[in-house]
Parts: C-alpha cells; structure tokens; sequence
C-alpha cells in the first residue's frame, strides 16, 4: 500500500492536465453535436461513433495527400455531414427507427473509414507538415489556445443558429413535433438538418483529434457516444448546481465543454492512480451512471415514498407517545 | 370555403382491428360559417379533423380550401390554410419554449424559414398586445416557458396562434374537453370572439351537445362515422339538448354519460 503510494508522482499529474485540458477542449466539441441531437433534436443519434472516426480518417489521408492539415479539417467537417444525411434519409425516407438509422450508418462507417485509409489506422507524417492542434510538449499553450477558439466560435454560431427562424423550427420539431407540423415546420427537414450539423461538428472532432493523437484509427470512435453523453451530462449537473435553473442557453452550451473537459480530467486522474487502460470504458460507464444518478437521488431526497413512510412513521410513533402520557396525567 | 367531398377511411384495413371510421363524408363550409360537430366516442368526429387537417391521408375523396384541392398535400404543407386547436392543452404548443417563441413559430406559418432572427423586436410588440386581449396578464410573461402555464392558459395561447396568421379553417378538436367548466367558458368566450372578430369559417369538434347548441351558426351530428344530422339557422337556434339526445337514440347511437350531464 505504502509502496502504491509512494510510486505516485504529484508532478506527473500536473503534468498530464495541460494534455487533459486539450483532450477535454477538442472532445468538448464533439459533445456540442452530440447536445444537438441528444438535447435539442430528443433524438438518440449513434452515427456519433462512426462519423468521429471517419473524421480522424479524412483528415489523416488528406493530409498525407498533401492538402493543408486546417483545410483537411474543412473536409472532415463535410464528411460528417454526409454521414448524418445518410442518418436522416435512413430515419426520414425510409422509416427506419431512430436508433436503428444510427447504428446502421455507424457500421457501415467502420468499412467506409478501412477504405479511406487503406488500412485499420494511418498516422501523420509529423516531421513533414505543421499541425497547429499538436500534442507535442512544446506547443501545447498554442493547441489548447487554437482549441478553445474554436469551441467559442463553434458555440457563438450555434447559439446564433439556434436563435434563428430555421433554428427555433429545429427546436420546436424536437419538443413537439406534432404541434411543429400543425404549424408548417417540415419536421423530416428539420430532423435531417440537425443530423448533417451534428455530425459534422463530430467528425471535425475527430479531425482535430486525429491531428493531436498523430494518428487516425479505425476504432478511435468506439464508444465516443458515451464520452458525448457523459459531457452533456455532467456539463448539465454542473451547471445547475454552478448557475442555477434558468440558463442562457449559450452557457449551457459552454458548460457542455466544460463536462467534456471535466471528464478528461477524471480520465487523467484515473489513469495517473495507474488503473489499467484497459478499464477506461468501465470507468467510463461508472462517470456517467454517477453524473445520471445524482439528480435523480436529490430529488429521492425531498421527495420520496420512502422518505414519506419513515416520517409518518415517527409522527405515528410520537402520538402514541402522547396518548400513552395523557392517562397518567389525569 | 371548406369542401369536403366524400371521403372514406378505414384504419387498420384487412386485419382484425379494422376499422370503418370515415364512410363517405361530405360536408361544405361557406366563408364564415361556425360549425360544430359533435357524436358519440367513435362516430368520426376527430377523425374528420384530421382528415382535413391531413394527418394522415384519406383513402378517397376529396378536400377542397376556396376551391384548392389540398388532399394531396401533406399535413406541413397544408398548414397554411389552417388553424388547428387540440383536445391536449400539451399537444398545441412547444412547453420548453418561450410564450414569444410560440408566437412567433406560429406567425411563420406557411412562410420561409429563414436564418433571421427567430423573433423580431416589432412583433414582440403585437404579440403584447394580442395577449393582452386574453386577459391572463400573459403579457407580461413574454419570456416565461409555455410549459409552466395552465392547461387554460395554453389553450388560449394555442387559440391565438392558431389564429394570428388568418387560416382559411380553424379546426377546433375538443378543445375544451380537458378544462375545468369555469375555465372551458372562459376559453369558449375567447374563441367566439376571436372568430367574430374575423369571421373564420370554424369547424368545432365537442363532447358538450349544450356548447354546440349555444355556438355557432351550424350543427352535424356524426354515428358511425357518417354524418346524420345537419341543421342551421333558426332550427338550430331552436334546438334543445332533448332533441339531440332524442335524435341521437334514435340512429341507435349510444348515449354517453358526459352527453347526458351536459
């Protein structure tokens, strides 16, 4: 035990957050496309995984074709809106269930992204073009810099899009849609725009990721929904407890980046206790489940059967108390 | 003018479930006219609703809006030509999103979609005033989600937007069904004025035979998903809740225990 302890190393947690931080800014804007669909659209959307790899994919082959490594970004960006079109025209045209439409793209994604890269993964030839989203030590003040820029500027027009005519339709067809139609809003329309914005806000994730990490792997994406999720909702705990009820909306959007880098912290964390990596999913799932939980058992807390039982019990017990003293009395 | 030329639906066709809910429905609303429809559970009624409203489509027949055949157009693209207020007080209006909000979705029906902003500063003004006529101090709770309001106070709020872009129709689903009676008059005063105030051709679905005597220029009576009972003006006006009762038993229709109380 004492020898456990000992071997951990203060400084190489401290080390590790700036790396944290990167991980959590450039996952962060994956959690806003999955907030999209998740939280605005009501639509559980598992293209998620699939399209943050075939992000990372397009990106990696293009620039060892040479492009320039932000225009790849570009690229990786209409990729995932490709890849939530086909999402909506499988739930829109063909009637399929939502999360049947998701996992059917994001498998088919799994041979589309081997065929892009030729093989299960691809790296960057680092010493041969300038990445700006570097892991590399030296520049990582610039990459967390270039970084949050990008999720400001990715939530500035979000929340202005969001805000628009078309934006609100977006928002009404996830809260209503049968008052949405009533009112003209073609809800397929809308469904199948919000997909295409999503996933190519995930996909540019995975672009950016693929540039930090050097590499694109066919499997980068595996359970990225649950990182997405776990994001939105731990971004959602904090913001109640921190803000409170009513919320801008744009800082609800911000704290989604903040659950995204919160949760790279605890992986961090976790990792420098020397868990194994290969746990990390496990770990995942025991973050979200407590982030899931916690409002719900607050609320146990002031209102609950249980709660109400064990009260009615002490009243019942103290009025007999008082009948039992009253004889006594007289 | 609403047209609605022999229409038939049957739900579920071939299966054990099906069900004849529409069996040659006509019915022609002048510009202006208020009708109210009312039935037993089952007779048609909403079915007719949604029917024109184009929830689904008819399996024949016809729809006809000033002389348009809309039939064929989807439940979004008919939207324009009407107003559509439903039995759930949940169902007409989008609970996470601002009294304006609603507003000001609805005052863009049948028009682009842009990437404006969604509500602009000179239409906040007329919606203040419009909720201002509902007498429910709505107007000063512009940015106050829809979903913390009453079930009255969202039907009334549905009844306003239903209305704030002209519709050829307003389609009216029980839409007091849900309310307590002191607040079903008050949402009834409301929709008599507002249709007044424009002379909306009106088609009101009800349970209450006393309501759809009371409103309105015109009254059906459906069974089985045909129409029995057709009358308006002066016979209408002279109509008494016996006399539906006595009608309705009479077409073997059963008679219902909220048809009675009313």
């Amino acid at each position: 035990m004492t020898a456990y302890f000992s071997s951990l190393n203060p400084t190489a947690l401290w080390n590790a957050a700036p790396g944290g931080l990167a991980q959590g800014l450039i996952w962060g804007i994956m959690a806003l496309g999955v907030y999209l669909t998740f939280r605005v659209l009501n639509f559980a959307d598992l293209t998620c995984d699939g399209s943050l790899a075939l992000g990372g994919a397009v990106a990696v082959m293009g620039i060892l074709k040479g492009y320039n490594p932000e225009v790849v970004l570009l690229l990786s960006f209409c990729a995932g809106v490709l890849a939530g079109l086909v999402t909506g025209f499988l739930h829109t045209t063909l009637g399929i269930p939502e999360i049947l439409a998701g996992i059917l793209t994001q498998i088919s994604l799994y041979s589309i992204n081997l065929n892009i890269m030729g093989k299960a993964n691809q790296a960057v030839p680092v010493g041969q073009v300038t990445v700006h989203f570097t892991s590399n030590i030296r520049y990582l003040a610039q990459t967390i810099a270039l970084t949050l820029v990008v999720d400001v500027f990715i939530i500035i027009v979000y929340y202005y899009f969001l805000g628009t005519e078309l934006g609100s339709a977006i928002r009404a067809t996830g809260i209503n849609p049968n008052m949405s139609r009533a009112n003209g809003i073609n809800t397929n329309k809308m469904k199948v725009l919000a997909l295409m914005f999503s996933n190519g806000l995930i996909a540019l994730s995975g672009g950016i990721l693929s540039e930090y990490q050097g590499f694109a792997d066919v499997k980068m994406g595996q359970g990225a929904i649950v990182i997405g999720l776990a994001a939105v909702i731990i971004g959602e705990v904090l913001c109640r407890a921190i803000v409170g009820d009513r919320q801008n909306f744009a800082v609800r959007l911000a704290f989604t980046v903040i659950g995204a880098i919160v949760y790279y912290f605890v992986y961090v964390f976790v990792l420098w206790l020397k868990f194994p990596a290969d746990d990390m999913k496990l770990l995942t799932a025991i973050v979200v489940a407590v982030f899931l939980a916690a409002p719900y058992l607050q609320e146990q807390r002031t209102s609950s059967f249980a709660g109400l039982k064990k009260r009615n019990a002490r009243l019942a017990k103290a009025e007999a108390n008082g009948q039992n003293q009253t004889p006594e009395e007289t | 003018m609403l047209e609605i030329i022999d229409i038939c639906k049957t739900f579920n066709p071939g299966t054990i479930n099906e069900k004849v809910a529409l069996e040659n429905v006509s019915l022609t609303l002048k510009d202006g006219d208020f009708c109210t429809v009312i039935g037993g559970n089952g007779a048609g009624k909403s079915t007719v609703m949604n029917a024109v409203a184009g929830v689904w489509p008819v399996d024949s027949g016809r729809i006809l809006v000033d002389g348009r055949d809309v039939s064929g157009l989807t439940e979004y693209q008919r939207a324009p030509y009407f107003g559509r207020v439903f039995q759930d007080p949940m169902t007409g209006t989008a609970a996470d999103m601002w009294i304006e909000e609603n507003l000001a979705l609805a005052s863009r029906r049948g028009k682009r979609r842009t990437l404006r902003w969604g509500v602009q500063k000179k239409e906040r003004e007329e919606y203040r005033q419009l909720l201002r006529t509902l007498d429910l101090g709505l107007e000063d709770r512009m940015t106050t989600k829809v979903g913390l309001l009453s079930g009255g106070q969202r039907q009334a709020l549905t009844l306003l937007m239903a209305t704030l872009r002209k519709p050829k129709v307003l389609l009216l689903d029980e839409h007091t069904a849900a309310l307590d009676p002191k607040t079903a008059e008050k949402v009834l005063e409301t929709t008599d004025r507002i249709v007044g105030e424009s002379g909306l051709t009106t088609l009101m679905v009800t349970h209450n035979m006393r309501d759809a005597i009371r409103h309105g220029n015109r009254l059906i009576m459906m069974n089985e998903g045909k129409i029995i009972l057709d009358v308006s003006g002066e016979e209408k006006k002279n109509l008494t809740v016996r006399d539906l009762l006595q009608k309705f038993e009479e077409t073997g229709g059963e008679v219902n225990d909220r048809m009675v109380l009313s």
